[in-house]
Order: C-alpha cells, then structure tokens, then sequence
C-alpha cells in the first residue's frame, strides 16, 4: 500500500471534512425536502381526503342488517288462538366447514338423507339459498324437523360436521284446516310480491299472509323491522355488534269470530260442499265463517310440497275456494224477502196485496208459462214469504221492472262487495239490464225480470253478501257491514284495544211496516204449519226463527243435462237457507249455502239450525241449553 | 491467517476493557431511538389486535439490537475498518450460499441458522458503506474514476445477487447506502448527474430483467383500481387507513383497517399505515420529526467524525435511514410501489430491527472516537 505524505493528508483531511459537511448538509436538505414531500402527501389523504376515506372505511366495515319483527297473533272474539308463532328446529349447513369441498357436500347431502328425511324440493331450494350466500354464513336445508328427526340427528351429529339444528319461529295454526278459509295462512315472499313490497318495512322478512285475514290485515300483522348494526371483518364475518333496534312485533287481532261456533257450523255442515255464515245484525260481527270443503294452511307457511299442491289443486271439490265469501250461488226463493222490501218500499204493493197462484205465471199477453210448486191460490205478502208463493215475486217483479227491482236490491248489498275484512271477496252479479248490456251485449226482456224475481236466472249471489243482506233485514233497515276483526292488542300484555266497528252504509228503507211485514212472513214459513216452507224448525227452539229457503235450479229445465246429467234431485239443485233469531229482536243472522241438494228446506235448513242450537250453548245472553230450555 | 490473529488480539483486550464501563452513547440519538422504538411497540400491540406475541417478539429484538448496539458502540471505527474487507467479503460469501440453499416464501432470503433463520441481505446493508467508505477512505477525495469504478462493482455484486433473489427493496437500500457514501465522498456533480441520467436510461433494460410480479406490482401502482381485489387491495385499503385516520387519529387501539383485516401485512409493510389511521396527521408528522432528527443527529455525528472512514460511514448510515422512511412512507401512502422495505424500528421484523440498531452502534462509536472539540 502507497501511503500518502503525512503533509499532504493532514491538509487533504481538512478540505475533505468542509466537503463532507457541505455534501452533508445537501444531503440533509434533500432529505427534508423529500420527507417534506411525503408529509404532503399524508396531509393530503388524512385532511383534504380525510372525510371521503373515513366513510370509505365505514362504510366496508359497518353492515346494517334488518331483524325481522315477528308477526302479530290471530284469536278468535274469546282469545282462543287461531294464528300462533311456535318455535321450529330446522337443519342448517354451513358450506364451509363441510369436509371435502363440492363432492364432501354432495355426499353429505346423501348421508344426510339417511337421519332425515330430505326431498329434491328440500335440496333445491337448497342449492339456491347457498349461491346467494357466502361460505360462511350458513343455509337452511331442511324446515320443521320432527322430534324423531332431532333425535336421530343428535345421535350422528359426529358425523356431520358442519350440519346444525337451528331453532326458529314459523307461523302455526293450531285449529288446523277449520280456519284455513278465514284466518287464511302466510307462506313466502315470491318474486311478484317482492317486488311490490316497501323493502324498508320487509327487510329480513320472508313470509307475508298470503290469504283471508293474514292478507287482509297484513300491515296491522306484519310489524316494524328493527335492525342490527355490525361491524363485519375484510372476510365479511361479524366481529361486533354495534347497535340493535329492536323490531316492533305485528298487532295481535282479536276476531269476532267464535272457534265453538265455527267448529259446530263445520260439523254441522260435514262433508257438504258449501258454506256457512253467522253473523251478529247488532254490529254485523262474523260470529262463523265457514267453507267446506277445507284444507290445512299450515303446509303452506313453508312451501307446500308439490304432491300436496297438486292434490289440491286437482281436487274436483275445489278445496282451495273459500265458498263463504268467493263462492258463487244461485239465491233462488232466498231473495223473496228483499224482492218484498222492494216493493213495500217502492210501493208497488202493500203487505195486505194479494196475488192468485194457479200454478203457472204468464206475462200479460205472452204464452210463456213461469211455473210454481204448487197452486197456492190468492196470497198476500206473508203467505207468500211463508209459502213461498212464486208467481207473487213474479208479478212483483214484473210490475216493478227490472230498474227499479235491481236499483233496490243493490241498497241490500248484492252484486257488490260487502267490504268484509277477509281477502279474496267475490263481487257477485245483481242482474240489471245494465249489467247485461254491459257484460254480454245483449237487450233485457221482461223474462228476465220475472225469473230474476225469485232468484234464478243471472242471479249470483255469495253467501256472504246473502247474510249480510239477512242483517239488514233483520236489523230493520240498519246496514252494518260484516267484518271479523274486534280488537287489537299492541303485544301480548298490552291492553286489547277494541276495534270501531266499520262505517254503517247508508239506511235501506223508511218504513217500519216494511220489516214487521217480511218478519212476519218469514217467521210463519218456519213456524206455520205446511205448506210453510220449513214448518217445524223452529221445534224446541227457546226463540223465534225467522227463516227463507232457497232451493235453485242448478241447470235450466230446458237444458240436456236437466234429464242427462243431473239425475238425482240432489244434484239438480243448489239450496240455501237464510234464518235469524229471535225474530223480533235478532242476535244472531245465518246464512248457509250447499253446492248440491234437493231442497233448502231438507237440506241447509236443518244445518243451519244445528248452528243456531251451538249458539245457544255459546251465547252469553242466551238460557244454558236449548235442552235446559225445553224442559221448562 | 495470522495476521488476523495478531490483529484480533489487541483488539479483543480493547473491547474486553470497555465493556467494563458504563455505555458510552450519544444520548440524544439513543433517546431519539428509544422514542421510535416505544412508538414502534405501542403501535404493534395495537396492529398485532389479540395477538400480543408480535409485541413482545420485537420487544426482545429490540433489546438484542440495543444489547448489539452497545457492543458496538465500543469498538473503535479503527477496528470496523480493520475489519471491513473481510466483513463485506463474509456477507457477500452468505449471499452465495443462500443463492443455493436459502429458503422462504417464494424466494431465496433467509439462511436458517437452527437457533434463529437469518437474512444476509440485512448485514449487506451494513457491510456495503463500510465497504464503499473503507475503498474511497484510502485515496484522496473527491474520489477519482478508478476508485468509483472499483465502488461501482462493490456495489453491483451484493446489490445483484439480492435483487435476484428476488428483494428488490434491500438491493435497493444496498445501492443507496453505497451510493450515500460517493455522494458525501464528494463525487463531483457532473457525474451524478451522468450516473442519474444512465440509471434513467437503464429503466427499460432493468425493466427487461424484472420478474412478472414485480412487472404486475408496478402496473398495480400506477393503478389499483384495476386489481381491485389482488395487489391494488393493498394499497387501496393502505390509503383507506392512512386517509380515515384524519388529523387526529381514530385513537390508539381504535383503528379498524388492521383490526378487521382490511389492511394486509399490518405488522410487517404496512405497520406504519396502522399508525397513521390510529395516530392521524399529528402522529405521522411527529414520527417523521424524529426521523429528521435521528438523520440530522446522524449527519452531525458523520461531520465531527475523526477520518474520512468514519465520516463516510456514520453519513451513509444516516441517510440510508431515510431511504427506509421515504420508500415506506411512500408505500404506504400510495405514492411508491409496493416493495418489501420496513418502517424503521416500527414495521415488525427481526433482522431488519437488528441490523439498524448495529448500524446505529457503529454510528455510536464514531460518535465516541471523533475529533475532539475545537
């Protein structure tokens, strides 16, 4: 190594040190500049950006989740419960602790089949929750297991790793098909309805009422949704709970109706295709509702399976119609007493009027006989309700015209709905040349008329809006329309807030006479003696039955299917029966309707009574016992 | 062979006689790094979110890397320059064998020494400015061009077998501290400039010898949105935690980013981005005060220092302390591409902790042997 002179160093090591100092301090400032720079920079992310970045950040890690409340309770006017909540256990999976990825699930999914019974619906449906989650988050495979299938589960849980029970609330019915055409059920949110609802009060929900009461009351059922505010982590899975709102439950409702009297009225209709209705003409609270045939809701409220649809659907009795309030009818001699207060009110006729029946009807000037049961011989209004004189409504009819007749009818409520607080309400058709023109464009003539005097011909009447036309009637002249609910109740605990009854339409007739005139008739035809239409009825009855039969011709006398089809004389007609009770001061109005019979007097009358003998048993203002009673 | 044995022993009794004596350090530096190393562990107790293990592991890093501090605070610059030939020589042979038989993550970086795994590339970032500093120390400065051209190879081998491993942010530092110390040598102006203008020049063929990720990385950079859900994810949610921490901070332990798993490598790389979200504006300028202080206090240790050795090195030391802060910073911010350099003292990581603190104890030694004050 060559060292340098000692000389040269020594003035060598001064000049390198001032120039190490000057290099020193541009180096420095480089430095400061540099980190100057890159300070400008945070100051630009953390304060002129500050806000933008702080919500970014918010916004990825805060996930607001809906709860969904759980729905109001249905009971019915005595707090029996019609429509409950009750826990459930269903099978869930979450597809990421299945062992073995895509074939691991599918074999799970096999041997799982083997503890629990799983259908292909069950596994579609499935297949289609899992796409729509993450991997984490687990999806329901299997609803409503039953205690055999949670046992069995239990004992082989080992061998299904990432296979739960889950506990959950479903909607139940407990009375089972008896109130399935009233209360309705709830099933799940399809697509159609998705789309509709107001997605800030369905959050998180899954199930809507779908029928009767639940989809009428829906909004009063369904309740508020709270919410659940998480913090959720770069993987999405919850790390905290931040904040919880909880939901507002849906009302509980408490419906006029009485499960005792709806279950006598079923009964008493057995396996009669039909409907019963009972009303109280006080305040037109439903007291029964019922339609037969009838099926059990409850396999609706998690997806009906397709067999059960099918044979549902398929069923030639038609079990899905709600006949009580969508069932269409032909009145036949049910709509004398309205004809009656049509031409009292009108005054076409006054209750002493009487009418000749020969047995045969003719328009003045026209060959065409309109035929009677039998020559009744000179009537008036009362015999003629009684009797159920028909050439006294065809006249009745036919000198009223059809204006007038139909005008005056619609004051009772047909042909429109009676607004009832149950959904799936059919309109029905109050015949009128109007209506004719309007939906057939076609000319009306006087025929018509007279057949629609006693109810045949067009007529198409529900079994609601016959009983709730019964109250007006019954409650002389007060139209009050039918409805179910009573009360409302805030959650169980709050106090039952007792509904305002609807608002009353208007008044049908001015004149008492009117009612006592048709009271009158009607009451003879149940308690006169034959040919009284339903002589006898009212037999060991503590009150007065006012009653009118109906018995309609299913199929025109001049129709093929008349001799061909229609052999039997229970099959030719539809019959009804429409009675009230006690007569002069009625608490209770019935209304039942048979889609086959041979006549109202021997077939929906007796049912109806066996109805009005329940209520006796149920009414709080009634004696103990219609037995109780006779004895005395 | 025997030479160095003759050259051992004088300087073994040297050593074995200081370490008798209470430390002698330069005590605004040490406290300075003391603050940074306090600041370091507050943050990665709260970065490292349960797992407390972070902590305390760079806790007792820290205390090897002030133990090894110490140590080397006493031995004299004379000693490291005796030395330094054989050291550079050593670390070069490590980047051999680790070329060979190193392991990692999808490179060759560590040397897995049973007792503890060890990355050469770190003692590289000691041993180049000593290195550089021990050949230009010999001639006369400014440096002629055989001397920069000797540095030059110097640098490039080192510097090329790290940046094949491949780690280009330590070649990077490798080349920056050996480049510190021909800037302070005085090297003249024109030939930075020639030197700046080839290495711009050079781009496109550096570009050429990159590896795809490292191509993807600095595609990802210019643009994240683009890989929105791979590289750009982040530095997207780097800038996310860097800007939501606002001027004050979202509160020590308070900081979502890392606690939720938003930001990735939130102990190691992106520590500083933890900060940043937990301390706001206020506490990243406060670290980058220290920083500027630890640099400057550095800088005027080099300019006191006794011969040009020493001067060079304490001043390469210093300022490659900010190539570690700028690069960091700039990644985590968002302005600099994403690669593999620490945040001193607060990105969580052992060899690099060690290797800065015995960069800072040679610092100290300088400190303790330089010129006496006029």
């Amino acid at each position: 190594m060559n060292l340098p002179g000692a000389r040269m160093q020594v003035r060598n090591a001064r000049v390198e040190a001032d120039m190490f100092r000057a290099r020193a301090i541009i180096g420095f400032l480089l430095i400061v500049v540099c980190l100057g720079t890159l300070v400008s920079r945070y100051v630009f992310l953390q304060v002129y950006r500050g806000t933008e970045f702080s919500e970014t950040s918010d916004k990825q890690r805060i996930s607001v989740r809906s709860v969904a409340p759980s729905r109001g309770l249905i009971y019915d006017r005595n707090g029996v419960l019609l429509a409950d909540n009750v826990a459930a256990f269903r099978l869930e999976i979450v597809p990421e602790a299945v062992e073995g990825g895509r074939k691991g699930m599918e074999h799970l999914l096999v041997e799982l089949g083997d503890v629990v019974a799983i259908s292909a619906d069950d596994i579609e449906r499935f297949r289609n929750a899992r796409a729509k989650k993450k991997a984490f988050e687990s999806v329901p495979l299997r609803l409503k297991l039953s205690e055999d299938e949670i046992a069995r589960f239990s004992v082989n849980r080992w061998r299904f790793p990432g296979v739960e029970v889950v506990p959950y609330l479903t909607r139940a019915y407990p009375l089972g098909p008896l109130f399935t055409h009233a209360v309705g059920y709830v099933g799940r949110i399809d697509l159609n309805e998705l789309v509709k609802l107001d997605p800030s009060v369905y959050a998180g929900a899954t199930h809507i009422g779908k029928t009767g009461v639940e989809r009428w009351y829906e909004d009063e059922l369904h309740g508020a949704p709270g919410s659940e505010t998480v913090e959720v982590g770069a993987d999405g899975r919850v790390r905290k709970k931040l904040d919880y709102v909880s939901p507002t439950p849906g009302k509980n409702l408490y419906l006029s109706i009485d499960a005792r009297l709806q279950r006598a009225a079923e009964d008493a209709l057995g396996a009669r295709l039909g409907a019963a209705v009972a009303i109280d003409p006080r305040n037109g609270e439903v007291l029964a509702l019922v339609s037969e045939p009838d099926f059990d809701g409850n396999l609706f409220v998690n997806g009906i399976g397709q067999t059960d649809y099918t044979q549902l659907t398929q069923d030639p009795r038609k079990p899905l119609l709600t006949r009580a309030i969508a069932g269409g009818f032909i009145p036949g001699s049910t709509i004398k007493p309205y004809a009656a207060a049509a031409g009292l009110e009108l005054g076409v006729r006054t209750p002493s009027d009487t009418v000749v029946s020969t047995g045969e009807y003719h328009i003045p000037g026209q060959a065409r006989g309109y035929r009677d049961d039998f020559p009744a011989g000179r009537v008036d209004l009362k015999l003629a309700l009684a009797w159920s004189v028909n050439t006294y409504f065809y006249s009745l009819a036919y000198e009223m015209g059809i204006d007038r007749f139909s005008g005056f009818l619609a004051k009772f409520g047909f042909g429109a709905k009676t607004g009832i607080d149950v959904a799936g309400e059919a309109v029905g058709v109050l015949p009128s040349a109007e209506w004719l023109r309007a939906t057939r464009n076609q000319p009306w003539y006087a025929g018509y008329t007279v057949n629609v005097g006693f109810g045949q011909g067009f007529w198409v009447v529900t079994p609601i809006q016959l009983a709730h036309a019964l109250t007006v009637i019954a409650a002389k002249g007060a139209n009050r329309p039918p409805h179910v609910l009573r009360a409302t109740q805030a959650g169980i605990g709050a106090p039952v807030q007792p509904v305002p009854l609807p608002m009353p339409g208007p008044n049908v007739g001015t004149r008492a006479s009117t009612w006592k005139a048709i009271e009158e008739g009607i009451w003879l035809a149940v308690n006169g003696p034959p040919p009284s239409t339903v002589s006898g009825l009212g037999k060991e009855f503590p009150y007065a039955i006012a009653g009118k039969t109906g018995t309609a011709e299913r199929f025109s006398r001049y129709d093929e299917t008349w001799t061909s089809i229609a052999t039997s004389s229970a099959d030719r007609h539809q019959v009804l029966f429409e009675c009230f009770t006690p007569a002069e001061d009625p608490r209770i109005a019935v209304v039942v309707a048979l889609e086959a019979g041979h006549s109202g007097a021997s077939d929906a009358a007796p049912i109806a009574r066996k109805i009005l003998d329940a209520w006796l048993k149920y009414d709080d203002d009634a004696p103990a016992t219609a037995a109780g009673v006779a004895q005395q | 062979m025997m030479l160095a044995f003759d050259q051992l022993g004088p300087s073994l009794r040297l050593l074995a006689r200081r370490w008798l004596r209470p430390p002698a350090l330069d005590w605004p530096l040490a406290l300075a790094l003391v603050l940074l190393a306090g600041v370091g562990l507050v943050n990665l107790y709260s970065a490292g979110g349960p797992d407390t293990k972070v902590a305390l592991n760079q806790g007792a890093r820290f205390v090897l890397g002030a133990v090894l501090m110490v140590l080397l605070a006493r031995v004299s610059p004379q000693s490291l320059r005796k030395w330094t030939p054989w050291l550079y020589a050593g670390s070069v042979f490590l980047l051999l064998v680790v070329a060979v038989l190193g392991e990692g993550r999808g490179a060759h970086r560590w040397l897995d020494l049973k007792v503890f795994r060890f990355q050469p590339s770190e003692l590289s970032k000691l041993t180049m400015p000593m290195m550089a500093a021990w050949v230009l120390s010999r001639g006369e400065l400014p440096p002629k061009f055989s001397s920069l051209a000797i540095v030059g190879v110097l640098i490039a081998v080192p510097a090329g077998l790290i940046a094949k491993q491949p780690d280009l942010g330590t070649a990077l530092l490798v080349v920056a501290s050996g480049m510190f110390v021909i800037f302070l040598a005085g090297m003249a102006w024109w030939r930075i400039g020639l030197v700046l203008t080839a290495a711009a020049a050079a781009a496109p063929v550096a570009w050429h010898f990159m590896h795809d990720y490292q191509k993807k990385r600095l595609f990802t950079f210019l643009d994240p949105a683009a890989d929105r859900l791979g590289d750009g994810w982040h530095i997207m949610q780097s800038e996310i935690a860097v800007g939501s921490g606002g001027l004050w901070g979202k509160g020590w332990q308070h900081g979502t980013q890392s606690a939720l798993e938003f930001l990735p490598e939130h102990t190691t790389d992106f520590a500083f981005a933890v900060f940043s979200e937990e301390w706001g504006l206020i506490g990243v300028a406060a670290v980058i005060l220290l920083y500027i202080f630890i640099v400057g206090r550095g800088l005027m240790i080099a300019a006191n220092a006794r011969d040009t050795y020493s001067r060079l090195l304490a001043g390469s030391i210093s300022m490659s302390f900010f190539v570690y802060v700028m690069v960091n910073g700039g990644m985590v911010a968002g302005i600099l591409p994403v690669v593999g350099v620490p945040m001193p003292l607060i990105s969580y990581g052992g060899t690099s902790v060690v290797a800065l603190l015995a960069g800072f104890g040679m610092l100290m030694s300088i400190h303790n042997h330089r010129r006496a004050p006029h």
